[in-house]
């Protein structure tokens, strides 16, 4: 293997960083300047260090039109620990009936369950609110988690993982006078723990960027996400001080990729395992 | 696939997929079902009675330019989006799979914006071409480029295409890495010594191997862009200016919850179904083959 530099290589990646972490550094910096220059277009990439009280100001206000933004942080973390915690829970326990046990419309249960992956909110938007609407759900909490929690991508990625184990682990544990809820709970969710991580991450980041759903299901400024906060910011132009605006996108994009960056190793496998 | 250890109990399971279940049967099929059903009717102007008409919903809405046309645009908008995300996706995944020094930083810088919200992946690309404030936009309109893409329908195309192609390299990227990192060396070896080179030995050795992760891709895109991108779309342009972005989410959500027709919306969501039906199936196709590679 030669050791020179291969630098068309470092020069394409350093292009796409480059596409990718400017218009983050931008909105940094902006976060941090005087919101009369930015209206002028007078945007400096360097930040300055004495604006960065902005963040405070917003965490406690907000900007005008939304709720303190410590409250829509709150909200979407929430939502997202709710929903990836949910999911997971209840695909674990249907994976796990319909590839441990044999009962009357077993199939029948996988396939209701499968169906769900061809119906994405987006699709039924009307029928779906005025289901929402019928069973008092609008504007709940509950309302904004519940419908979102049932998984098909979730149960179907833990069946694989099931569908794997080997026969003689099952035996054994049998042998041992493990009942089928032993089982689950000290062999098989031990057992498929990496696959628990990296799904807790795609579905935690999936749960915070959602936006078309609390749109739908959540109007009073109690319920808003930081995704719908930051919309809403951006829709009255008028008046826009922008760099309230910027450290809110700061402050709403920060968790998911914090969360992506800390658990990556998990996350990248977890991912493409997912979809063979 | 079948187990051949089962565990013996009725009861027991039917209690594990019954939350499952419940939440199916009461957000998915409900929904689904009254879709079906109010696609088939037509309310008065006042919303006191429905009657039924049959399929006159659809042959309003396949006669009707303005569907038309959003199925045109939206047909655009995908291609674009996925020929744009996944191309500059598998460039970056190229050059990251080669042995230099940084991969594994790199990989990280790439990979983040998986976790960007649509919606927010807008509000970045807003601050970076608006026409006054944008570092961009304002460039671009002191060089001769009248730029404002609140106002021009072309260029509001091509900034939703853009902010929704930009937030999903990073997906296409991690897929295409593992993709080219599951290619064995010794063929890459053999082809080199072979004498096949750079571009042509990428063509006919590495691409064909690439292919299932190519198809694969191709679908997930599409889904991507036909549905996912509803945020990114609401909140840089509203579907404006006139329809020029209105694709087929945006053109369901504003026919149903702005203009408050039920009927012709609920036909385009039995329209979209149909078409996530289709893509799911070939989904299913790509990933079999995908597996038995």
């Amino acid at each position: 293997m030669s050791r020179r530099i291969d630098w068309p290589a470092h020069v394409v990646l350093g292009l796409g960083v480059l596409l990718f972490v400017l218009p983050l550094w931008l909105v940094l910096a902006g976060s941090t300047q005087d919101p009369a220059a930015i209206s002028r277009g007078d945007i400096s990439l360097v930040p300055n260090l004495a604006g960065f009280g902005v963040y405070a100001s917003i965490l406690r206000e907000g900007s005008p039109g939304t709720g303190p933004v410590w409250r829509m942080l709150l909200v979407s973390f929430a939502m997202a620990v709710s929903i990836a915690l949910g999911k997971i829970v209840i695909s674990i326990l249907s994976a796990y009936a319909v590839t441990f046990f044999r009962f009357p419309f077993r199939m029948t249960a996988f396939w209701t369950i499968f169906i769900t992956l061809m119906l994405p909110v987006e699709v039924r938007i009307v029928p779906t609110y005025s289901v929402m609407s019928d069973l008092g759900l609008i504007n709940t909490f509950p309302g904004l988690t519940i419908p979102l929690i049932a998984s098909a991508t979730a149960t179907l990625l833990f069946r694989q993982t099931f569908l794997v184990i080997p026969d003689e682990l099952v035996e054994a544990a049998r042998m041992d006078g493990a009942g089928p809820w032993r089982f689950l709970k000290d062999i098989l969710i031990p057992v498929s723990s990496s696959n628990l991580a990296a799904l807790f991450v795609i579905l935690f980041v999936y749960g915070w960027n959602q936006y078309l759903w609390p749109l739908l299901v959540a109007t009073t400024p109690q319920l808003d996400t930081i995704v719908i906060g930051i919309v809403k910011m951006i829709g009255t132009e008028t008046q826009t001080e922008w760099n309230r605006v910027m450290a809110t996108a700061v402050l709403a994009l920060l968790p998911p990729v914090a969360v992506v960056i800390l658990m990556q190793r998990w996350f990248v496998r977890g991912l493409t395992d997912g979809e063979k | 696939m079948e187990r051949r250890t089962i565990f013996p109990g009725r009861a027991f399971p039917i209690l594990l997929v019954l939350p499952q279940l419940l939440l199916t049967a009461v957000f998915f099929l409900w929904p689904a079902g009254q879709a079906i059903r109010s696609s088939m009717t037509r309310a008065d102007p006042f919303g006191i009675r429905t009657t039924f008409v049959g399929a006159e919903n659809f042959q309003d809405l396949f006669t009707d330019p303005l569907y038309i046309d959003s199925i045109g645009r939206t047909v655009v908008f995908c291609a674009a989006v996925c020929l744009l995300s996944m191309g500059v996706a598998l460039l970056l995944a190229v050059c990251a799979d080669r042995e230099i020094r940084g991969r594994g930083w790199y990989r990280v810088m790439l990979i983040w914006p998986y976790a960007v919200a649509p919606a927010v992946a807008a509000v970045l690309w807003i601050l970076l071409l608006h026409p006054q404030i944008g570092l961009v936009g304002r460039w671009l309109n002191r060089h001769g480029v009248a730029w404002d893409y609140k106002l021009n329908s072309t260029q509001a195309m091509a900034v939703v295409i853009g902010a929704a192609a930009w937030k999903q390299v990073s997906y296409n990227f991690i897929f295409f890495l593992a993709g080219l990192q599951s290619i064995p060396k010794a063929v890459i070896e053999a082809a080199r010594m072979d004498g096949a080179k750079g571009l042509f030995r990428f063509r006919t050795v590495v691409l064909p191997l690439l292919m299932p992760t190519v198809f694969f891709l191709i679908v997930v895109n599409l889904v991507y862009a036909a549905f996912d991108t509803f945020g990114t779309i609401q909140a840089l342009t509203q579907g404006g200016p006139g329809k020029s972005t209105e694709t087929l989410v945006v053109k369901v959500f504003r026919d149903g919850l702005i203009n408050l027709d039920v009927g012709g919306s609920s036909a385009q969501s039995v329209v979209l179904m149909a078409g996530v039906i289709v893509l799911t199936a070939l989904q299913f196709r790509f990933l079999g083959r995908k597996s038995d590679a």
